[in-house]
């Protein structure tokens, strides 16, 4: 915890460890659920001897019990963090995550309020196969009743989480496992980024890159080597994937008429294939090219490096759509702004 | 069981048949009741002795045969009914229907239609009392088709593991669905399996009230007393086929087997109890009066409330909208920190 006046830098996992300690002590209904979660890997390490064995209970494994029981807490007043620690595991507790959690508010006509955080590290590109692999936010894209974020950078991870922590609907909060290493800078304080608010990381006038979580970095490095090109790439993060800022989306798009989505996950219903379908509806008129897609090719991740490094967006893989994106476009003028 | 509580019992069951007689009725004329209704008349002790064990801010959690349930809480017919028939003054606003009912104010945390799913929310709500320092109690029903899912072995080991306020209640009605019990399950007992689980398992009659509410209350105490939880399994019997399928039977129960069940009808049981006990007949002839009088005025109340209208459609399903204050797409993006990969 160093640097300038009112900024700190941390590691990706340290914020998240940082946002759930400063809930849990502002708020003594906030409890974790977490199997292992007196380990030394465990972001929730030590919390036990803060917040006492009831508020982080030791955990079976067990996550179709223990996400109905985060349910049936929530429901009566208690503010739960379910940590699934591999997102693959949630899969588990399918029925009480689609089924219940963001079904009940519905169901019961508004009277039940499920304010959960169900944390779910993705532990892609790890060389831990198909089964500890999955980038599952696109199924869940598909449940109305679920917001949905995907952190890419430690401020980030720490504001929005604060945020989801004190959400009253369910949060679905989706970590990349490789950033859990990453640092940045922090701001000092109650930091909260609201939910379904995009950033602009970086501002550009040729053409939009939509990534989504790691691919965030991936295309900042990508529009870097652009810029020494004269290529300027303006990269938005979503941040949260429900709700969706398209407002800013579409801004992008109309500013820079043509638009790269970077996601590690898979193609079909995806992530990018939403926000291509929302800028073809919203912002056709806007666009001098095709939309064009980095995303994971509709296959299980494989155990072997060799060819799991072929999965995912890489800073060259977007820099080559973008350029292909600019090569293959109409003249602005011929566009209907 | 006091005097005043014998008669309360009866009054709730006699509420309980009306209420589903009334809504059979309804079904079979084609008056409004559309999807899936299953019934519990047959059932009425075993709902109605656990929920008088319980206190009025205790919670309960039901499942697809459930319309007792939120009625043996204390909760008013009208919105019930109401509920049934899909109308805007429903307690769920027409969102759930028969297998989603649910009323907060009298604790009834709604009913699921997954077999089993409710057991661990039971537990969940039990721990959520120990966070918020309360002393209440939360009660899972079921029936012996949710004793083989692992929702209720998870459900009871987390319970048992952190020694929660909970009480399961197994309403043991011989079938699930089509399928006999003793065709899918190699033990006779479920109250048997609270052993494996290092908590008490008390089978009981379930056609009787007031033994039913005796070995719930003992569970109670035990619950509320930081004793731990309980597995109740009382053995009942439903007199109508699984769901109501507009005059279609399944016909998987041989017909006598019905009768033997009906000649312990759980309100015959309590009547013959009460009148033993010196209570009038016209006493009792008035509570039924009562209980037929609510009833009528609930289904009049639904058949006479309004549909949702067209925007309730997108209604209910965020707590905190899209597009409220300081949540979701507002009036420009904020930059990002922008973030540097070490390693």
């Amino acid at each position: 915890m160093s640097g300038r006046s009112g900024v700190r830098t941390l590691s990706y996992r340290d914020a998240i460890r940082e946002a759930m300690l400063e809930e849990m002590r502002r708020d003594p209904r906030v409890v974790v659920f977490c199997e292992d979660a007196r380990f030394w890997t465990m972001p929730t390490n030590g919390f036990v001897d803060e917040f006492g064995p009831d508020r982080v209970p030791i955990m079976p494994i067990s996550e179709e019990g223990f996400t109905g029981a985060a349910i049936g807490a929530a429901m009566t007043g208690v503010r739960p963090i379910v940590d699934y620690t591999i997102a693959n595991l949630m899969y588990v507790a399918w029925d009480q995550i689609v089924n219940h959690a963001a079904k009940n508010r519905y169901l019961f006509g508004g009277q039940a309020s499920v304010p959960i955080v169900f944390r779910a590290a993705m532990k892609y590109a790890n060389a831990t196969a198909a089964q500890h692999s999955d980038r599952p936010y696109p199924q869940l894209m598909n449940v109305p009743g679920l917001k949905i974020v995907v952190p890419s950078n430690p401020a980030d991870a720490l504001g929005l989480l604060k945020s989801a922590i004190r959400d009253d609907d369910p949060v679905v909060y989706f970590e990349p496992l490789r950033l859990w290493g990453a640092k940045g800078e922090v701001p000092v304080g109650d930091h909260l980024v609201p939910l379904g608010r995009a950033a602009v990381a970086r501002e550009g006038r040729d053409a939009t890159v939509v990534a989504i979580g790691d691919a965030v970095p991936a295309a900042l490095k990508a529009a870097e080597g652009l810029a020494s090109d004269g290529v300027e790439v303006e990269v938005v993060d979503p941040r949260t994937l429900v709700p969706l800022d398209t407002a800013t989306i579409l801004a992008s798009v109309a500013k820079t008429g043509r638009l790269i989505i970077a996601d590690p996950a898979h193609k079909t219903c995806g992530a990018a294939a939403e926000i291509a379908a929302v800028v073809a509806e919203e912002g056709f008129a806007s666009l001098r090219g095709p939309i064009a897609r980095v995303v994971a090719p509709d296959v299980h991740p494989p155990f072997s490096p060799a060819l799991e490094r072929l999965m995912y967006p890489t800073p060259a893989r977007i820099a080559a759509a973008v350029e292909a994106a600019v090569a293959d476009s109409h003249p602005k003028e011929l566009t209907a702004q | 069981m006091d005097r005043e509580r014998q008669l309360d019992a009866m009054r709730r069951m006699l509420r309980i048949r009306r209420f589903e007689e009334a809504a059979m009725d309804i079904v079979r004329k084609g008056q409004g009741i559309a999807g899936s209704v299953h019934l519990c008349i047959g059932q009425e002790a075993a709902i109605v002795g656990s929920c008088l064990a319980l206190r009025a801010d205790d919670f309960t959690v039901g499942y697809h045969r459930s319309h007792g349930h939120p009625i043996a809480k204390g909760a008013a017919l009208g919105p019930l009914m109401a509920e049934l028939m899909g109308r805007r003054t429903g307690v769920c606003r027409g969102k759930g229907g028969s297998m989603h009912l649910a009323d907060f104010a009298v604790g009834s945390l709604g009913e699921t239609a997954i077999v089993g799913a409710g057991i661990p929310q039971a537990a969940g709500a039990a721990y959520g009392a120990r966070i918020r320092g309360s002393d209440q109690v939360a009660l899972a029903f079921f029936g012996d088709g949710a004793a083989n899912i692992g929702s209720f072995h998870e459900g009871l080991n987390l319970a048992a593991a952190w020694r929660l306020g909970a009480v399961f209640v197994c309403e043991n009605n011989l079938y699930a669905m089509s399928t006999a019990l003793a065709d899918t399950m190699a033990g006779e007992s479920i109250a048997a399996r609270a052993a494996a689980y290092a908590m008490p398992g008390v089978a009981v009659d379930g056609q009787d009230v007031v033994a039913v509410y005796e070995a719930v209350r003992a569970a109670v105490d035990r619950a509320r007393g930081g004793g731990g939880p309980t597995l109740v399994e009382a053995r009942t019997y439903r007199y109508r086929d699984h769901a109501e399928y507009g005059g279609l039977d399944l016909g998987h129960r041989p017909a006598e087997e019905l009768e033997a069940w009906r000649a312990r009808d759980p309100l015959d049981l309590h009547r013959a109890r009460l009148l033993a006990d010196g209570v009038s007949e016209r006493e009792l002839d008035e509570l039924a009066e009562a209980a037929a009088e609510e009833v009528r005025a609930a289904v009049q109340f639904a058949k006479t409330s309004p549909a949702p209208e067209p925007e309730e459609l997108l209604e209910d399903l965020w707590a905190t909208p899209v597009g409220a204050p300081g949540h979701g797409p507002g009036p420009g993006p904020e930059p990002a920190s922008t973030p540097e990969v070490v390693g």
